[in-house]
């Protein structure tokens, strides 16, 4: 995939799939210690140890089908930028998906377009909860989609079509200016 | 203008919120993207932006855009299914503009675009 944040969307399915009512996203971007930093935490389902054991093999997936590809290409991923995916689960608890790069390798794809992404996750499900975090250096900045939702007076996906590309802008907006380390 | 806080975000909907008022329909389209690992890599992401952002350019009350996972038609994406009242038309091999023109043909004018349907059900 030509972008993180495509990889972002493939994993945040799957905690969908898991039937979680809150995901947090959180990318780490640390400059000093040369590293980038992407954790997904959903308090869906869970896998137990078995099931843990083979989700890095691309011929295992716990849906209606052959293969699964999500997590085997994040790792492949992972370990050609010098980094490593580690993957804590707990039946009933959720899962979380740690994955490390090393922040300057050349193969390591941009972020990408992280709006579009969060904005496709949120008008198809408007009743999940999105916890956004990116920490650059020292400086970070969060939003959630509940709360989102509530400030905008929010019920339904069609309620959310006047505001789409607003909250592209402000999300634009505010990646850029962490970026520049305001 | 440029929006940098909820405020300004809040206000946008305020306004969109007056021109409306009147018009309200029940959702009759629906439209399912595959978002699979397979949909995702051949850019349905896109496809669906582009779909959400004709939608809200066109205020189109009656649609609602949703996702499904892989339909073991991997080949084909992106695939989008556009269902109104039990008539199911699934589109393949897709990209941003021919998402757009899906909206502008079959949802707006009611004209399926025959060309692009991979499978369809009455």
């Amino acid at each position: 995939m030509k972008e993180l944040a495509l990889h972002i969307l493939d994993i945040m399915e799957n905690s969908i799939r898991a039937h979680a009512s809150k995901i947090s996203l959180s990318l780490i971007d640390e400059a000093r210690a040369n590293q980038l930093t992407l954790v997904i935490r959903d308090n869906g389902k869970g896998m137990d140890e078995e099931i843990l054991s083979r989700v890095k093999d691309p011929f295992y997936t716990g849906q209606n089908k052959k293969v699964g590809m999500g997590i085997p290409l994040l790792e492949q991923l992972t370990s050609i930028c010098g980094g490593q995916l580690t993957i804590t689960s707990q039946p009933g608890k959720g899962t979380c998906i740690e994955a490390t790069f090393q922040r300057d390798h050349i193969d390591l794809p941009p972020i990408g377009n992280l709006p579009d992404t969060l904005m496709v996750l949120y008008v198809s499900h408007p009743e999940l909860e999105i916890e956004y975090e990116h920490i650059v250096n020292d400086c970070r900045w969060s939003f959630n989609t509940k709360k989102m939702s509530e400030e905008l007076d929010i019920k339904e996906p069609r309620d959310i079509f006047p505001v789409l590309q607003g909250i592209k802008e402000w999300i634009q907006y505010h990646e850029s200016q962490i970026q520049e380390g305001v | 203008m440029k929006i940098t806080s909820i405020d300004d975000l809040r206000k946008i909907k305020e306004e969109a919120q007056k021109n409306t008022l009147l018009r309200e329909g029940k959702a009759d389209f629906k439209i399912v993207v595959c978002m699979g690992t397979c949909g995702i890599a051949a850019g349905a992401r896109q496809v669906m932006s582009s779909l959400l952002d004709e939608i809200s350019k066109r205020d189109l009350k009656n649609v609602v855009v949703t996702q499904a996972g892989c339909i073991g038609l991997c080949d084909r994406e992106p695939l989008i299914s556009v269902e109104k009242s039990g008539e199911k038309v699934l589109y393949g091999d897709l990209s941003p503009e021919k998402a757009r023109q899906i909206i502008a043909s079959h949802v707006v004018n009611g004209q399926i675009i025959g060309e692009w349907v991979v499978h369809a059900e009455r």
